[in-house]
């Protein structure tokens, strides 16, 4: 069970790391140019990734790169490195080649959503009172933009984004099953499609400290983010 | 608390309405047509939709899969569930080619078993678009109705309605249909699973999706129970029943519209990703997720014809539903165009 | 040299119905350090002509004609580059909400020195050092504290000081001030007047005032432009203009504005012909259902119809299984008066003070912490049976503050007003129903197709109207106005207070009028109570009240009032 984890959990670090940086960037731009032609062709896109799912990308990223062009593994892990239990294809050629497919796949969607979300609390702060404010005090554009409206925009963001960390262990259950990558998705559906209670248990225990795990570090962060939720009102009120 | 809030924020955008009555207060009231047809189709939803041509070509796409898959029986040339009909020898054959035994052509191509593969699309999306609704239905009614307890009582219903949507919410809606798949199936005597599959799949979708719902419909009561009109209607001494129903039910069903749309393309999703991991819909009944399961295993030996008609119909599908969505969302909220 | 002149402009949004003109050819002047006014009613286009100024128009808005020229120099045509440059340094303005202008993630310190620093070029120590004169100018104590605090933990009419400073950190030559005081209470708004009037005359700054308020351009401006959709009707100096209006429609504008200094019988109507006696339908009251009001009715004596004993309402601010940490906020404290039959008893107070708390009990919306309210002598809280719960609903009904919110969108005008009707089984047939229900609404003056429309179709003055239509229609005793008229326009609100003064003589109907308008209150009240922090302070006959107020803070409240004696008088009929 242990060695299923650490195997599930190399495909998910790289994934998520890439996928909040990435979608961040895409949304603001595509909620500051909201006519331009680039931003509504990555609107358009990102409808696209909306709609496929997840394992629709991951055959169809196989039959490109490993059928047709033949680059890259279709399936299982490659060769690994054992590091004192914690056993590793980041460190071997084809345990890394092997990670590209899966992680692409796990991001995309990933991407898509958070970025869908981002442009439209983007758009929503840019219409707020302040902002006008700010704008009518003649601040330049990148210090309205970047500096009042982007901070605003992240605080429902961290909560959604917080929430889809989760989901990452789901899709990784459909990435793993269409990779055939041996890790505890793939456990948990077999549990499922024979009534291993025992299985089942142990793997829903595990999600769930994750997803405690992720809700405490989500709202830390939101009282990094927000002084209301910091400062005690002062007197003066 | 505040006492009032005077006269302020009306937005700086005038409406300009063209057809005016004077009454003898002075003052003008708009008039606008007298039937709720000629009321839509003068609305400014069906304007927006209108000037959306992508919308115009989802909304057919919907349409066409919708009546394709509703008359699926008198449109598809086989019945490809109907073993009398298929014959192991058309197995195979691609698209638009003749079968090197038998000769027949085959506008989709037909798979292992000689089944038409445009035949099992309309049938699969027959399924995939059953569950997909019933789904949604299910999951709507369960969130609103909760959702409007939450939000209309308060006090601990609210509190515990709501914490238990905050920790589904933690997870996510395809784990939590597993789940349910998994423990309903634990129920189910083995030897009923595959006649029942179609429900438990139902089920685990709408169980895995009503918190999207009581979450809208909430925020949405707890907005309206503080406007004046359902304040009225309690001094008026209308009842906490009939004030939820009447008064607050219909004015909260817009964001809920919305959320329905986008939420098919998830429910269908869900349901084909369920399927295609092997927990859904039986080989022997197959929706779109099945077909395309079944499809992969022919991926690597060439048949790619197999898998790509019905992974293209369940991406057309979703694509538009969730072109709809969007759409919807935007022109009931015009403030955001 | 003008500091802002306009010449012709013209606003239009094109629209799939044509095209919606929101200012036509207006011209109007600026001089440093001169304030000008710009008042008219809702739609009249005051705040779109301050919007084309900054270059902030809502797309798909576009000056169609015209020119705006600033210190000599075309500013309507400028790029959005230039535009930018030409915000701040020389146009600033102050927004109407104090509480959505700042951003709430930053300290009122970063929000200053950033705007200073990018328009003065100071370093980041003489910015910060500016920063703290401004708040000091704009009267926040303890400024070099207090600019490290967001803006949440600052008061409303604080929070309007901050943004005064933001607007002034550029030091512009013209401000333009949309509507500043609206969202605050009356002493505040007095206040942030004096302090706005005070910075222009020391830094000779031009300023545009938008307001729908008659009071706060009689004290504040030096020119006033009067507006009507789009059009301006007159302009000129202040006193010139209020005090002998040449346009019609001022003349009937500063007619209808309620007067606190004289009590009048009717208030004049803006409508040319105007409807001055009675506009009621003829109904005789005495054979028509709606006088047929039942055998509960025992308004013989002279007991009061409704009594309110010992008032406390509690909120409770901080949730908590433990008592001891739960914190109470008190929104009604020991409140207590009675309500003669066919009086119009009024509370009178600021934002917070309890009043619309005590309405909403009354009404049964609250429940009250302890005390009672009585209605003919029956206590409201211990009804003995569901009908004798029924008939007190069916007796107390309630017209609500904001016409945009108090009528269901989704049911028709009829629907809303048959409502009570079906429910409380007060009629014997669906003809009945209807027949009632037209005659209801000829009765607060909507014609009989106005029952097929959904709400939407009405302005504000007629939704409200549909209100008191939907109240009437329990055939009540006693009606509660909270802030009845406070979200209309002066020549609206002037119609609907005169309707419900008619209604009350003809139906006989006792009254419970709550608002923060004093000079409303004057005209429309029998006896005041005054309310603050929770408590009645004092509660006089009308008359007295304004002539000879007792307690400090009602003398505060008459103090505050705004001083119309330059508002001509042409129109006002004074009652005998």
């Amino acid at each position: 069970m242990l060695k299923t984890c650490a195997s599930a959990s190399v495909l998910m670090i790289p994934s998520s790391c890439s996928t909040s940086t990435s979608s961040l960037a895409l949304g603001v731009y595509t909620a500051l140019r909201r006519k331009g032609f680039v931003a509504t062709t990555i609107m358009t896109a990102s409808l696209i990734g909306v709609s496929l799912p997840t394992f629709l990308i991951g055959i169809t990223l196989i039959w490109i790169f490993a059928v047709e062009l033949q680059w890259l593994p279709s399936n299982g892990r490659g060769e690994v490195i054992d590091l004192g239990g914690w056993t590793t294809g980041f460190l071997t050629d084809s345990g890394r080649a092997s990670l590209i497919l899966p992680a692409i796949t796990l991001g995309l969607y990933q991407l898509t959503l958070i970025m869908r979300l981002v442009r439209s609390e983007m758009l929503e702060v840019l219409r707020t009172d302040y902002i006008k404010f700010a704008r009518a005090r003649g601040l330049p554009a990148r210090a309205v933009n970047f500096g009042h409206a982007l901070k605003n925009t992240l605080i429902p963001v961290i909560t959604i984004t917080g929430l889809q960390l989760g989901s990452i262990v789901a899709f990784a259950i459909i990435t793993e099953t269409v990779f055939q990558w041996p890790g505890v998705g793939l456990m948990f559906i077999n549990a499922i499609n024979f009534v291993d209670i025992p299985v089942m248990a142990t793997y829903l225990m595990l999600i769930a400290v994750f997803f405690v795990l992720v809700n405490l570090i989500v709202d830390l962060l939101y009282f990094a983010v927000d002084p209301r939720l910091r400062v005690e009102r002062a007197p003066g009120k | 608390m505040s006492d009032e809030t005077l006269g302020s924020g009306q937005s700086s955008v005038p409406q300009s309405s063209a057809r005016q009555t004077a009454n003898d207060t002075g003052e003008v009231i708009r008039s606008e047509p007298a039937t709720a047809l000629a009321r839509f189709f003068d609305s400014d939803i069906w304007y927006s939709f209108t000037r959306s041509p992508v919308t115009i070509v989802a909304a057919l796409l919907v349409l066409i899969i919708l009546v394709a898959s509703a008359f699926a029986p008198w449109l598809s040339p086989q019945d490809p569930f109907n073993p009398a009909t298929l014959n192991l020898l058309d197995g195979f054959t691609p698209p638009m080619e003749a079968n090197q035994f038998t000769g027949s052509v085959y506008w989709l191509g037909t798979d292992d078993q000689g089944r038409d593969i445009f035949s099992t699309i309309l049938y699969g999306s027959r399924i995939s678009l059953f569950v997909g609704v019933s789904a949604v239905l299910l999951a709507m009614i369960i969130g609103i109705v909760l959702g409007l307890v939450a939000g209309y009582r308060g006090g601990w219903a609210d509190t515990i309605i709501m914490r238990i949507a905050d920790v589904q919410l933690t997870f996510p809606s395809i784990l939590i249909a597993l789940l349910v798949f998994g423990i309903v199936r634990g129920i189910v005597p083995p030897d009923m699973r595959n006649d029942v599959a179609i429900w438990i799949l139902i089920v685990s979708i709408a169980l895995s999706d009503w918190v999207q719902y009581a979450r809208t419909v909430r925020g949405a009561t707890l907005v309206e129970r503080n406007k004046e009109y359902v304040q009225a209607a309690r001094v008026i001494g209308v009842k906490p029943f009939p004030i939820m129903m009447k008064h607050v039910l219909p004015n909260v069903m817009g964001p809920v519209l919305v959320i329905a749309t986008i939420g098919l393309a998830l429910a269908i999703i869900a349901e084909a990703t369920l399927s295609f991991l092997g927990v859904g819909m039986p080989k022997t009944t197959p929706s779109l997720g099945t077909l395309i399961n079944t499809g992969q295993d022919f991926l690597f030996s060439g048949e790619w014809w197999i898998l790509l008609f019905p992974a293209l119909t369940l991406l057309i599908l979703a694509l538009s539903v969730n072109l709809l969505g969007d759409w919807l969302r935007d022109a009931l909220n015009p403030k955001l165009r | 040299m003008a500091l802002l002149e306009i010449n012709g402009l013209s606003v239009s949004y094109p629209g799939r119905k044509g095209e919606f003109i929101a200012v036509d050819h207006a011209d109007v002047t600026i001089e440093p350090g001169q304030i000008v006014g710009v008042v008219g009613e809702s739609g009249a286009g005051k705040s779109t002509i301050g919007n084309a100024i900054m270059g902030l128009l809502e797309p798909p808005g576009q000056i169609s004609t015209g020119s705006i020229t600033l210190k000599g120099a075309r500013i309507d045509a400028l790029d959005a580059d230039a535009m930018r440059g030409l915000r701040g340094r020389d146009i600033s303005i102050i927004m109407q909400d104090p509480l959505t202008a700042l951003n709430p993630l930053y300290t009122v310190e970063r929000q200053l020195v950033e705007t200073i620093e990018f328009h003065s070029k100071l370093s980041e120590n003489a910015g910060r050092q500016k920063a703290i004169e401004l708040l000091d100018a704009v009267g926040i104590p303890d400024p070099s504290v207090r600019i490290k605090h967001y803006p949440h933990q600052f008061s409303g009419g604080m929070r309007q000081r901050v943004v005064i400073a933001l607007a002034l950190s550029t030091e512009p030559s013209l401000i333009i001030a949309d509507e500043p005081t609206t969202a605050l209470d009356v002493s505040i708004q007095a206040q942030i007047l004096d302090l706005i009037k005070g910075l222009v005359r020391e830094r000779q700054v031009g300023v545009m005032l938008i307001t729908h308020d008659m009071g706060v351009i009689a004290e504040t401006t030096d020119h006033v432009v009067v507006m009507k959709d789009g059009v301006i009707v007159e302009q000129g100096l202040t006193p010139q203009v209020l005090g002998s209006p040449s346009h019609p429609y001022s003349r009937g504008l500063i007619a209808s504005v309620p007067r606190a200094d004289v009590r009048v019988h009717r208030f004049a109507s803006l409508q040319a012909g105007g409807k001055g006696g009675s506009s009621l339908p003829k109904i005789d009251v005495a054979t028509h259902w709606i006088g047929q009001v039942g055998a509960q009715n025992e308004t013989t004596s002279d007991a009061p119809v409704v009594e309110v004993r010992n008032l406390d309402v509690k909120f409770q601010t901080v949730r908590s299984l433990l008592p001891s940490k739960r914190r109470y906020m008190t929104a009604a404290n020991k409140v207590s008066f009675g309500i003669k039959p066919g009086e119009v008893f009024g509370i009178v107070g600021e934002s917070g003070s309890g009043k619309s708390t005590v309405a909403k009990v009354i009404a049964g919306l609250l429940e009250p912490s302890s005390g009672h309210v009585l209605l003919d002598g029956r206590d409201l809280s211990a009804p003995r049976d569901e009908v004798e719960r029924q008939v007190q609903r069916q007796a107390i009904q309630m017209v609500f503050q904001d016409p945009y919110s108090s009528l269901n969108p989704r049911m028709r005008v009829r629907d809303i007003v048959a409502e009570p009707i079906l429910l409380h089984n007060l009629a014997t047939s669906k003809d009945e129903v209807e027949s009632i229900v037209t005659d209801l609404l000829g009765l607060v003056g909507l014609p009989k197709e106005a029952g097929e429309r959904y709400p939407h179709a009405f302005s504000g003055g007629q939704r409200q109207r549909i209100s008191i239509a939907r109240a009437l229609a329990t055939r009540p005793r006693f009606l509660i106005c909270d802030e009845p008229t406070s979200a209309l326009d002066v020549s609206i609100q002037a119609q609907v207070l005169n309707l419900l003064k008619d209604l009350q003589e003809t139906l006989d109907l006792t009254m419970l009028f709550i608002s923060h308008d004093l000079p409303v209150m004057r005209q429309m009240c029998d006896r005041i109570g005054v309310m603050y922090h929770g408590t009645m302070v004092e509660l006089a006959e009308t008359e007295k009240l304004f002539t000879q107020p007792q307690h400090e803070h009602t003398q505060t409240l008459m103090s505050l009032m705004p001083k119309l004696d330059i508002l001509s008088s042409e129109g006002v009929e004074v009652a005998a």
